[in-house]
């Protein structure tokens, strides 16, 4: 298991034992996190499971790929912490992660 | 008014769970009608991942979402369903009784059917497009703010500032190029997932200048009277104001319930509470499948809605057919099934 914390728009955090090969999205849905729609259920298809990595997390994430890069066009306060939550994979090496959702999904 | 479609079956959207109810009617020779607001058949399926694999419809160990859909529209074939794409179903009005139901069904696009039986399965709710969420924009959506050019003259002499980098923002980029007063089109990155060509023509437009092309995103509107004057816009260089008095954003779709919550079904968390005996709503000749229902032990799979749509025939047919009775028959042995596929 894997420590993932969700900080919501309004600062309140929650944090959560993910399954690892599962994906961050689906650790947030199965733990009822808000702020993550997840539209399209995982198809890389909707960008509402918009999410902000915490800064000291961005470089052991990677970079992602072109398909969420153009995804994320259809995302609003884009920034460069963006990420869609369903195409980060849950694995140890990423124990303790971090994320704040957006205020809204669109 | 246009001229009233007479047909059996309604049935709101063209996913997978629609076009397999076709099947099942067809079956029992009911004719059936499908209204969908995308421009093309499959719902989800086609919409969201016409390539991504599915690995749980009975029979295929694998088939794309695109596959499936093809498939489907091979099987309805012989029942010659009618589509109608591009149109929201607006309104529902009951015209017969509970042991008679009849219904007039009305789109966004002004059509109007009459029916005995109305199925909707509408998935997730119909596809509309995505709305920024910055404050007091819906008092300048379609005044100033359009998610569609529906008319091309609304543009004339005017300043446009179209957001998005897809190939809907880039066509109307260029289509609107020649009428408006001047283009601004903005997006947030200096990268286009649009047709090269289209990109092109862009980037030329902006060296020669005739147009202007910004990076960045929407923070906010300003104007009054669902007029709008400038819109805040964030760069990297801070928040400052572009004027201008028409906006396009383009930011692909999302699904919303919609008109279906004013046609007096019960509703529950924003999905339809049917009995699973025959998936009728609250409403006597109005049933819900795939997706948009809810029962106990429900599941969101597309298998659940093909099941669905079988079991929902059977009691459509009770509609359409006050007098006939119904005998249940086999594709594989029923020379009389085989008939109406056209293989017999």
């Amino acid at each position: 298991m894997t420590k993932i914390t969700f900080v919501d728009a309004a600062g309140q955090s929650r944090t959560i034992d993910a399954e690892d090969g599962s994906t961050v999205m689906e650790s947030a849905l199965k733990n009822s996190i808000p702020g993550i729609e997840a539209e399209c259920g995982g198809a890389c298809a909707c960008a509402t499971c918009h999410v902000y990595v915490d800064d000291a997390w961005m470089e052991k994430l990677g970079k992602p790929e072109q398909m969420e890069e153009d995804m994320l066009d259809f995302a609003f306060d884009v920034r460069p912490t963006s990420r869609l939550s369903c195409q980060i994979k849950v694995r140890p090496e990423i124990d303790g992660l971090s994320v704040t959702t957006p205020e809204k999904q669109g | 008014m246009s001229e009233i479609i007479k047909t059996d079956v309604v049935i709101v959207g063209a996913g997978p769970t629609g076009l397999f109810a076709v099947f099942e009617l067809g079956l029992l020779d009911i004719k059936a009608h499908l209204i969908d607001i995308l421009p093309k058949p499959g719902g989800q399926c086609a919409e969201l991942y016409p390539e991504k694999p599915i690995y749980d419809i009975p029979g295929f160990p694998m088939v794309t979402g695109q596959g499936l859909v093809d498939n489907l529209l091979q099987q309805i074939e012989p029942f010659g369903p009618t589509f109608h794409y591009n149109e929201m179903v607006e309104g529902l009005d009951v015209l017969g009784t509970p042991e008679a139901p009849a219904f007039r069904v009305r789109t966004d696009g002004g059509k109007v059917f009459e029916a005995k039986v109305v199925i909707v399965a509408a998935g997730g709710g119909s596809f509309q497009p995505k709305r920024p969420p910055v404050a007091t924009i819906e008092a300048y959506e379609n005044k100033s703010v359009f998610y569609a050019v529906r008319k091309m003259e609304d543009f004339r002499d005017r300043t446009v500032l179209i957001v998005g980098g897809g190939d809907s923002a880039l066509d109307w980029t260029l289509n609107l190029h020649p009428i408006a007063k001047r283009i601004i089109l903005m997006h947030r990155r200096d990268e286009f997932r649009a047709a090269p060509h289209s990109v092109n023509a862009m980037r030329e437009l902006v060296a020669s200048k005739q147009m202007d092309l910004l990076i960045g995103q929407i923070a906010g509107l300003k104007g009054e009277d669902g007029r709008l004057s400038a819109v805040s816009v964030k760069t990297a260089d801070g928040v400052s104001d572009v004027a201008c008095d028409r906006m396009l954003p383009f930011f692909g779709l999302t699904m919303k319930l919609g008109p279906i919550a004013d046609w007096g079904l019960n509703l529950h968390e924003q999905l339809v509470p049917v009995d699973t005996e025959k998936f009728e709503t609250n409403a006597p000749g109005i049933f819900a499948i795939g997706d948009i229902n809810t029962y106990p032990g429900k599941l969101k799979l597309i298998l659940s809605g093909f099941h669905e749509a079988a079991l929902c025939a059977q009691k459509a047919h009770r509609y359409v057919y006050p007098e006939k009775k119904l005998h249940f028959q086999y594709t594989t042995s029923s020379t009389n099934l085989q008939k109406k596929l056209g293989v017999a």
